[in-house]
């Protein structure tokens, strides 16, 4: 068990530089989920930490330990890979004693913390089979045995679900969920599935282009978005976004899709200041015509069961207004072609400024 | 069972077999055959006549001592070249792996070896190392050692198995090239995780999972050690001094084509060909079962 901290990590190959200087400071026993889209650079920053990556500039420590000159083995930590990473050639049994042997403990040493783990991940009719022998995510629990019988001072995971079918994957996540809660060793999780991201951290990193958007726990991400690619990136369907004026006289905003909106409990920015009006799906509820916020002319509708998603433009905009989605109960009888008042929730209104895409705190 | 492939025409596929057929028809089936019945007979001193006399060339062969000595040579020989050439070619492959820049070029230098004929290769060999005025027997020499494989048969032996082994090295560098690069990286990264140093991630993973490359680089070996090396034989020593390095196969070519007597060389390539298929099946029988195929 240890902290981690990054202190402005870079990471370049050749000439270009994919990770940007990235602060990170991981308390003992935390969950962090890095999360960002295919490219960002996730699985560089984690094998970094893994020692498997050179790092370009900053440092990384482990329980308080400089390991950027250290190998893999001397960090003391364990990796679950995206493809399991198995020994072919070796036992399931085998598989998760191979670190343990060569840490040197003895033989019953080692049969009690791979029974242990085998016991706890449901793995014990399988010791004895090669990897080729088991299903997926059979596999991927013998992966998670074989860092979980290290007993490291961090996990790294990078996509270790990634390759397991929806309904496993839920599974899975809660297993590795309670096993961490278990063990509670500090952990670095890297997926590009937000809703892994959300149930499983207890802090997210949003990670875009080589950048950390925002560290923060998953609620605050959720509620206040740091910038419109972290507002864009976690939820879904994605926030709505409306670029808009900010209008004279106290009138409000002025959507550049046509129309003005003045959001409860929402403070503006000064006259004339040029921003993004961010409103999530759900946040958006039908209301009669004279109190809506906003009018949507819904041009397809999606039924999900649970929930009905309503896509359009805003009225107000003609064919040229902001393209806009609301999410509405499932047993709305919204049909396409109509025009529906929506008011916004008071206080859910999210601005950035246009020229950085900053949130915008009043 | 793995479902059988159909084909809609009867003759075709014969067709597209036949010249592999033909060809493994006429140059081995055909000599082979001729060999078996060759060595059932014995020919008169002029050629003329033959008469089957059974076994007895058989007899012959196996109660001369000479033929005792050319089989120990030939198991010496034999595995050195093989071990030495496949130990040789993976360090050379694991080592090139590392290499940064030029990569492709290295691995082209370490391919040209297998270009040069046996013949050739041998004549380099003596060359370089001919007790006279070989550019690597001086200092040989100059290391006190008494360096003359023309005399000494141990050192004709070891020149021999060096020239044997240098020719096969590409070939066999070639396959675990092939080998190393078809091991997920990942394998090698989750070692290291787990604590092994690169020693370790060698024999406990590199080298168990290139085993179906080497069990078929040992096939190939001992095939090329038992026949392809003839020419480089004939050419370095000619199975001297005394008999210090007559194998097997050069042994068949001597008694046949130089003694001339046909029913013992044919009798003893027999023997050979035997030896090879028992040597094959030991292999696929009991050292294939333990490879590992991923
Ligand atoms: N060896 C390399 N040489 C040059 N660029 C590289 C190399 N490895 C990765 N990159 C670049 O670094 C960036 C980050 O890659 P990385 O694998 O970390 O992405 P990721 O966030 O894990 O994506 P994914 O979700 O698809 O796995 C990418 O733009 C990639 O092209
Ligand atoms: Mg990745």
């Amino acid at each position: 068990m240890a902290t981690i901290s990054l202190h402005d990590v870079k990471k370049s190959y050749g000439r270009t530089e994919v990770i940007h200087g990235i602060d990170l400071d991981v308390t003992d026993g935390e969950f962090i989920v890095i999360v960002g889209p295919s490219g960002c650079g996730k699985s560089t920053l984690l094998r970094m930490v893994a020692g498997l990556e050179a790092i370009s500039a900053g440092t990384i420590e482990i329980g308080g330990r400089v390991v950027n000159d250290l190998e893999p083995r001397e960090r003391d930590i364990a990796m679950v890979f995206q493809n399991y990473a198995l020994y072919p050639h070796m036992s399931v049994y085998d598989n998760m004693a191979y670190g343990l042997k060569i840490a040197g403990l003895s033989k019953p040493a080692i049969r009690e913390r791979v029974d242990a783990a085998a016991r706890m991940l449901e793995l014990e009719p399988y010791l004895g089979r090669k990897p080729k022998a088991l299903s997926g995510g059979q596999r991927q629990r013998v992966a998670m045995g074989r860092a979980l019988v290290r007993q490291p001072a961090a996990f790294l995971f990078d996509e270790p679900l990634s390759n397991l079918d929806a309904k496993l994957r839920v599974q899975m996540r809660l297993e590795i969920k309670s096993m961490q809660r278990n063990v509670e060793t500090t952990s670095l999780y890297v997926t590009h599935d937000q809703v892994e991201a959300m149930t499983l951290a207890d802090r997210l990193v949003v990670m875009n282009a080589g950048h950390a958007e925002q560290i923060d726990t998953p609620l605050n991400v959720y509620r206040t978005p740091a910038t419109t690619f972290v507002a864009g990136f976690i939820g879904s369907p994605a926030m709505n976004l409306m670029p808009a004026t900010v209008a004279a006289n106290g009138k409000g905003l002025e959507l550049d899709g046509g129309g003005t909106v003045k959001p409860r409990d929402t403070v503006l920015p000064e006259n004339g200041r040029k921003v993004f009006l961010g409103v999530r799906p759900e946040h958006l509820s039908p209301v009669d015509e004279f109190n809506a916020d906003l009018k949507l002319a819904v041009r397809a509708v999606e039924t999900l069961g649970a929930d009905t998603l309503a896509h359009g433009r805003l009225a107000d905009g003609g064919a040229t207004g902001s393209e806009m989605v609301v999410r509405l109960p499932g047993t709305s009888a919204v049909k396409p072609d109509e025009v529906l008042p929506l008011a916004i929730e008071p206080g859910t209104a999210h601005l950035f400024d246009r020229e950085n895409g900053k949130r915008m705190e009043a | 069972m793995t479902p059988r492939a159909t084909f809609p025409h009867k003759f075709l596929p014969y067709l597209l077999v036949a010249p592999q057929l033909a060809i493994t028809l006429v140059f081995f089936y055909w000599p082979a055959s001729q060999a078996v019945r060759q060595s059932l007979f014995r020919e008169d001193p002029f050629g003329l006549r033959s008469t089957f006399v059974g076994l007895a060339n058989f007899k012959h062969v196996l109660s001369q001592p000479n033929y005792i000595n050319s089989l120990e040579v030939t198991v010496i020989f034999s595995v050195s070249t093989a071990l030495i050439s496949m130990a040789a070619a993976l360090l050379l492959a694991v080592m090139a792996e590392k290499v940064i820049i030029g990569r492709g070029f290295y691995r082209t230098l370490m391919i040209w070896p297998y270009a040069v004929a046996p013949a050739i290769a041998g004549m380099l060999w003596l060359f370089m190392f001919n007790p006279s005025f070989g550019s690597l027997a001086y200092p040989l020499r100059w290391l006190g050692i008494d360096w003359d494989p023309l005399l000494d048969s141990k050192q004709a032996m070891v020149l021999l198995i060096a020239a044997a082994s240098w020719k096969q090295v590409s070939y066999n560098f070639l396959f675990f090239v092939a080998g190393l690069q078809s091991i997920p990286k990942s394998l090698l990264e989750a070692a290291s995780i787990d604590g092994a140093g690169e020693t370790r991630r060698f024999w406990t993973i590199t080298f168990p999972l290139l085993a179906p490359t080497s069990f078929f680089l040992l096939v190939v070996n001992t095939v090329y050690a038992l026949f392809d090396t003839f020419g480089i034989i004939d050419a370095v020593t000619g199975g001297g001094p005394g008999r210090a390095t007559e194998t097997l196969v050069y042994k068949v070519y001597k008694d046949g084509f130089v003694n001339l007597i046909l029913g013992d060389s044919a009798a003893e390539s027999v023997i050979l060909m035997a030896i090879v298929i028992g040597l094959t099946a030991i292999q696929f029988r009991y050292i294939e079962r333990k490879v590992h195929y991923g």
